[in-house]
């Protein structure tokens, strides 16, 4: 667990050693604000809730995310450190899990900076500050179930742009097969049977739950081990590259 | 003495390429091995598959008797590992960076701080110790690596090309680091310097096309060039002819190559000897003989950039 620690601090240190973190979290706050205001019509809805930051939500983390994780083995491939990180005497597994916990606790730093917008709807009203806090934790599980899939993208290429590109294209898949619209479309095209596994492995129906405040045990689970799925790709694909 | 570095019939093929074939190789402590080879050889190859980071496609390494493939953390922990281009995150300074690789060697407090004092003041950091890397010239990018191998003290130090880039002086001490370490350590370094050879290795391995063309002491492998006891004698212009004819006469000479040097009047004639046998004595008697007292006189030991370039072109041909 110590290895695990002393490599995510350093790649948490990375975000902030130059302008990306500080980019990042500008433009997410400034998007969310954007699409929360006016397309989530915040004001004019008359109630006192983050529904329309929470729906928005997703669309900005896929196209967002993906930038948090492009660097995170894309570049140490690129400059060669990867050779010197595993030779150092940490398993693999550690530095999967402590790259991933540093983009988790980076992607977390920007979810809490939005808390402005909770502070707004207690002034404005009176929310269900429970589900409020639900629906952060299913913002967050969100958030790891997309970077475990940037973290996979970003160790098979030692370019930040094919990582990114693959990542929301990886993320994008897992998104839509639950939304209405391509179930809709979907339904025309696939079996029943290929259309239920689809919406079973789809990420956005079980966050769309928490964000309402249902926390089903099952949906955590599956969260979990969607993540664990995703990272075991990750260090697997890392040892398949090891072998040239 | 047991083999703490033991290469055991490396191979490694990249699609239809066979980038290193059947390299097997053992190296004791207070050995400094050198690896030479042109580029593209195989060298790094060989060295990323002994330091476990690319995966052998047959054969496996040991360093301190751990299998590289059955116990990779057993042979990181005895690893000190200068990849090639000796890569370091740029963005860190020197001093987070070496204090990282402490944390992640589980290094603590005190003892950390020991550590990172210890390489610092070996690799010479002190003055750049709160630069970013990606600041600093190529040469300290190269002591940064350096560091990061020995900071743990390790037994076994592989080191891919730990002179490259540096200007004289800091060769010098690199070189001066690596002998006063080498006792107590299994050391592998490959450069394309010949003259670092012969200057800190016990041992040289000449690697070609991914196989092991020569593995002997510098020694060896000058004894083996046609240059080996070649004597060279510098003499007046005026009396270059007879000196030429006198060694020419000497049964004992193969040849005799004449380079004249340029501005002083001076011209020197090199004896080469017949089966590398010893001639000096020959030399100076047939001199005394003709009455010409060279202004100098040397023996060569032999000349390992031509034993470099005849043990790796007489592969490739």
């Amino acid at each position: 667990m110590r290895s695990v620690f002393v490599i995510a601090r350093r790649e948490l240190a990375a975000y902030f050693a130059t302008p990306v973190a500080y980019v990042f979290i500008v433009i997410f706050l400034v998007l969310l604000g954007a699409l929360t205001f006016s397309v989530g019509n915040f004001f004019d809805r008359g109630q006192a809730d983050l529904a329309p930051l929470f729906t928005f939500l997703p669309w900005l983390f896929l196209l967002l995310i993906p930038a948090i994780t492009m660097r995170l083995w894309a570049e140490e491939r690129r400059s060669g450190t990867i050779e010197l990180l595993l030779t150092l005497p940490v398993a693999l597994w550690q530095a999967v899990v402590g790259k991933f916990l540093a983009a988790w606790a980076f992607a977390a730093i920007a979810l809490t900076l939005t808390f402005p917008m909770v502070i707004t709807v207690n002034v404005l009203g009176t929310p269900d500050n429970g589900v409020i806090l639900a629906a952060y934790a299913g913002a967050l599980l969100l958030a790891g179930c997309y970077l475990a899939i940037g973290a996979a993208m970003s160790a098979l290429t030692k370019n930040q742009v094919i990582a990114f590109v693959l990542a929301v294209a990886a993320c994008f898949v897992f998104t839509v097969f639950g939304s209405p619209v391509v179930a809709g479309f979907l339904a025309e095209a696939l079996p029943a049977g290929v259309l239920e596994a689809a919406r079973r492995i789809s990420l956005i129906g079980r966050y769309d739950s928490i964000t309402r405040g249902v926390v089903a045990l099952r949906d955590l689970v599956f969260f979990a081990t969607f993540i664990g799925f995703w990272l075991y790709a990750n260090a697997v694909i890392v040892e398949w590259k090891k072998a040239g | 003495m047991a083999a703490m570095i033991e290469a055991l019939g490396l191979v490694k093929r990249f699609g239809p390429v066979t980038a290193v074939d059947q390299v097997s190789l053992a190296v004791g402590r207070g050995e400094v091995l050198g690896f030479l080879g042109p580029n593209g050889a195989g060298k790094s190859t060989s060295m990323k598959m002994i330091a476990g980071y690319l995966l052998p496609t047959r054969g496996t390494a040991r360093l301190c008797g751990h299998d590289v493939l059955a116990e990779p953390l057993a042979v990181k922990r005895v690893l000190g590992y200068l990849p090639e281009g000796a890569p370091t995150y740029p963005d860190m300074t020197v001093a987070a960076f070496l204090d990282w690789i402490a944390a992640v060697r589980g290094f603590d407090g005190r003892e950390r701080r020991a550590r990172v004092e210890r390489a610092v003041r070996l690799a010479s950091l002190g003055d750049v110790l709160f630069y970013p890397i990606e600041a600093l010239s190529k040469g300290f990018k190269r002591r940064v690596g350096l560091a990061q191998a020995l900071l743990h003290d390790p037994e076994v130090l592989i080191l891919d090309e730990p002179t490259d880039g540096l200007d004289p002086n800091q060769k010098a001490e690199v070189r001066r680091l690596i002998t006063a370490m080498a006792p107590e350590k299994a050391i592998i370094i490959s450069t394309h310097i010949l003259e670092e050879v012969e200057a800190i290795c016990t041992r040289a391995v000449l690697i070609a096309r991914g196989r092991i063309v020569a593995d002997a002491t510098p020694a060896e492998l000058a004894a083996s060039n046609r240059w080996h006891n070649a004597t060279t004698v510098v003499v007046r212009e005026a009396e270059a002819e007879a000196a030429e004819a006198a060694l020419r006469a000497l049964p004992s000479v193969a040849g005799v190559e004449r380079s004249p040097r340029p501005g002083m009047g001076l011209v020197a004639l090199s004896a080469l000897p017949r089966e590398r046998h010893p001639i000096e004595g020959m030399v100076r008697d047939a001199l005394a003989a003709a009455a010409i007292v060279p202004r100098e006189l040397f023996v060569e030991r032999g000349r390992l950039d031509e034993v470099f370039r005849d043990l790796t072109l007489r592969e490739a041909a």
